[in-house]
């Protein structure tokens, strides 16, 4: 896929202005993070799960090599083809050759962040194969020659208007004056125009969420169907994976599992959580005849025994951009690549370079919200803190931005000068920002705030608040004694 | 080879060369006596009380269920529930002797085909191999009496389930598939597919606002035979 990457700044300021993305952010992320938090209300668990989420990808990032070979012994044993790619060029090539083979014509898809970010699509239509999205959200993004605005909801940008505009306009088979009186219309209306696209497809390609060593299966979790059916009813199916995907067991899966839905969507469960072993089976009535893994690199293992190897413990569960306050304020499209929001921070410059990915570790309030939502505890802040050092070295930063950091870091010595600066800018930015609780521009910032918006402080430090309550505090004053 | 060129590069990353033996020997053996992780308590209760948080979760998924005292009310409470739903009486059942076993006679009305779905099947019937209480999760396995199609292209998917298949949670179902399924290909468990599904099928893509029936079944009926006297004391 094509970046946009290095034109954050204008970016982020396009979506500030942008009307209609301002509403879909507003209507829809509230809702995102109401639901997490209900989901992990209900499990008195979830906690403890976080940890032994976090150590089952610890395990098996620490054995990748053993694990992805035996994962490849398995999918062979049960008849199936394990490609290795090591570039997005390999990929495509791969990809094609398959559907080559199959004689495809058309081929179905179900929803994959990897095939987006391998440009899968684009190179299949170049070599005169129709990729067909199924996704209800990847479905419209086609239809609109668009790119996913979010990794778990493509279509987080649209309005209820854009879906009927767009359908209007790209199902011209249908009565002009039908109406979508409720959501449910546009539903059905894709549902009814995708199943025949289901039915004729020779080769459907998933991604997966999972790979399991022990069984040498793929697993996609999804709530529409569309991925089972896209890996059930053609002939050919293709998983697509990077290698960060495999884990050793079935119960490994299962215990990311209970995190995961809960933390994307706030389900308990998503309705469909499906293990592929293979093609079809002596006897089987269905299923597609053969089953080919598509293992891809593409920058991970490059990232192994770096300070950026916890980032390939990540789910794609899409909780740190839900929480996250530039996500919120800017959408996906203006990070200018596959993954947005504080994982896009961090892996988009690993995997396209920081030259070109250099702005999105700014991206970033400090808030630390996405960590302590992430489900397998990224250090999502620390390792954008990691690039923005990077960069610094590097001076690939504007002058700007490099005079404010060496300003900040020669208060940081100064603990004593630094809470003074500080308490008197927290006090004064307080007083400014108390109406709406962000600031969308500051004096002598004007750089940072026309693309963020920072979240105003409420009139005080941390240091200050911290000795406040220590003050305040039963246990402290006995401690005192 | 690009096979060996990514495992280097991954091994140059981990600071070491393959695996030394003894490790890799842990390693399977870690895989051949899987360990569980923890287990939310929620699950872990009496059998009367599982099976209600079976029914309870799968309502709250927007699910329905019938419970029956044996097979032979099934074809009574298909029946019913079809005509409940308006739906016609006709289906696609899955050839699974369980399910062959029912005394469909009974309802000479309901008119039954026997095999995998097709896209003009507006009911299909599917054995239910087990049932997670923990989410009100069915799992499915594929197999030539358990065609995968049953669980997706019809609109309502109807699942004949024996409550003594409920477990509490999805790691007992991994016991169950291990003990029962033999995969003659592999020599090993896993079928091509296991499903496991939980609920009707539902987008949250337009405004993330939830509505039912996207591409797969709109409806999921849950026919529960009480076969288990241990879970009936309820
Ligand atoms: S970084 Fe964590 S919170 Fe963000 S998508 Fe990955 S797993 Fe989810």
């Amino acid at each position: 896929m094509l970046t946009t990457s290095p034109e954050f700044k204008t970016n982020a300021h396009n979506a500030l202005a942008d009307a209609g993305l301002q509403k879909a952010l507003a209507f829809s992320k509230p809702q995102f993070m109401a639901r997490r938090s209900a989901a992990v209300a209900n499990l008195p668990e979830f906690e403890s799960l976080r940890d032994i989420g976090r150590d089952i990808k610890n395990h098996a990032l620490a054995n990748l090599d053993f694990y992805l070979e035996t994962f490849e012994d398995n999918v062979q044993r049960a008849g199936g083809h394990v490609h290795w790619c090591s570039t997005a060029d390999d990929a495509r090539a791969a990809v094609l050759e398959i559907c080559r083979k199959a004689d495809a014509r058309t081929v179905t898809k179900g929803k994959s962040m990897i095939s987006e970010e391998l440009g899968i699509n684009a190179h299949l239509e170049a070599n005169g194969i129709a990729p067909i999205e199924t996704d209800l959200g990847e479905y419209i993004i086609q239809l609109r020659h668009e790119t996913p605005s979010h990794i778990i909801a493509p279509a987080f940008h649209l309005n209820r208007e854009d879906w009927e505009a767009q359908f209007r306009l790209s199902h011209t088979d249908l009565p002009v004056d039908r109406v979508f009186a409720e959501r449910r219309d546009i539903l059905t209306e894709a549902r009814g125009k995708l199943r025949e696209k289901f039915l004729a497809a020779d080769v459907g390609i998933t991604g997966a969420n999972f790979l399991i060593a022990e069984t040498g299966s793929s697993v996609i979790v999804t709530n529409e169907g569309n991925g089972d059916l896209t890996q059930t009813l053609p002939r050919v199916h293709i998983a697509l994976a990077s290698v960060e995907k495999v884990v050793p067991t079935l119960e490994d899966a299962t215990s990311l599992l209970r995190i995961l839905a809960r933390s994307a969507t706030g389900q308990d469960f998503s309705v469909y959580t499906t293990f592929s072993t293979g093609g079809r089976r002596a006897g089987d009535l269905d299923g597609p005849q053969e089953y080919h893994v598509v293992i891809v690199d593409a920058g991970r293992s490059a990232m192994m025994g770096t300070e950026f190897q916890e980032m390939l413990r990540c789910i794609r569960c899409a909780a740190c951009m839900n929480h996250c306050p530039v996500y919120g304020a800017v959408g996906g499209h203006a990070y200018g690549w596959v993954y947005p929001g504080p994982m896009g921070s961090v892996l988009t410059p690993s995997l396209i370079g920081v030259d070109k990915a250099g702005h999105l570790p700014n991206a970033s309030t400090f808030c630390g919200k996405c960590e302590s939502v992430c489900p397998v505890k990224i250090p999502l802040p620390k390792m954008m803190r990691h690039w923005r050092e990077r960069e610094f070295e590097r001076h690939l930063q504007p002058g700007g931005i490099r005079t404010n950091l060496a300003l900040w870091a020669y208060f940081a010595r100064r603990p004593g000068l630094y809470r003074l600066a500080t308490r008197m800018g927290a006090a004064a930015m307080g007083l400014m920002g108390r109406r709406r609780g962000r600031f969308s521009s500051l004096p002598l910032a004007g750089g940072w705030t026309a693309g963020r918006d920072l979240p105003a402080p409420e009139g005080d430090t941390f240091f200050a608040r911290y000795a406040r309550e220590q003050r305040a505090s039963p246990v402290a004053e006995r401690q005192a004694k | 080879m690009t096979k060996e060129a990514i495992l280097g590069a991954i091994r140059r990353g981990l600071k070491r060369g393959p695996l030394p033996g003894d490790q890799a020997a842990m390693l399977r053996e870690r895989m051949a006596h899987p360990p569980r992780h923890l287990i939310p308590a929620r699950s872990q209760v009496p059998r009367p009380d599982q099976i209600a948080l079976l029914v309870r979760n799968i309502e709250k998924e927007f699910g329905t269920v019938t419970r029956v005292a044996d097979s032979g009310e099934v074809p009574e409470a298909v029946a019913g529930y079809l005509a409940g739903q308006n739906l016609p009486s006709s289906l696609v059942m899955a050839p699974h002797p369980e399910l062959r076993a029912i005394p469909w006679s009974s309802r000479p009305l309901l008119l039954i085909r026997e095999g995998r779905a097709e896209a003009t099947d507006l009911v299909s019937l599917q054995h239910g191999f087990a049932a997670v209480a923990e989410t009100g999760t069915l799992m499915l396995p594929s197999a030539p009496e358990r065609p995968t199609t049953l669980n997706l292209l019809a609109d309502t998917a109807v699942v004949v389930l024996r409550a003594s298949r409920v477990v509490g949670a999805y790691e007992d179902a991994w016991d169950l598939l291990r003990a029962e399924n033999h995969d003659a290909l592999t020599g090993g468990f896993m079928p091509r597919n296991v499903m496991f599904v939980t609920g009707p099928s539902r987008s949250a893509d337009i405004e993330q606002t939830l509505e039912l029936g996207a591409h797969g079944p709109r409806r999921l009926h849950v026919v529960l035979i009480e076969d288990d006297p241990a879970a009936r004391a309820a």
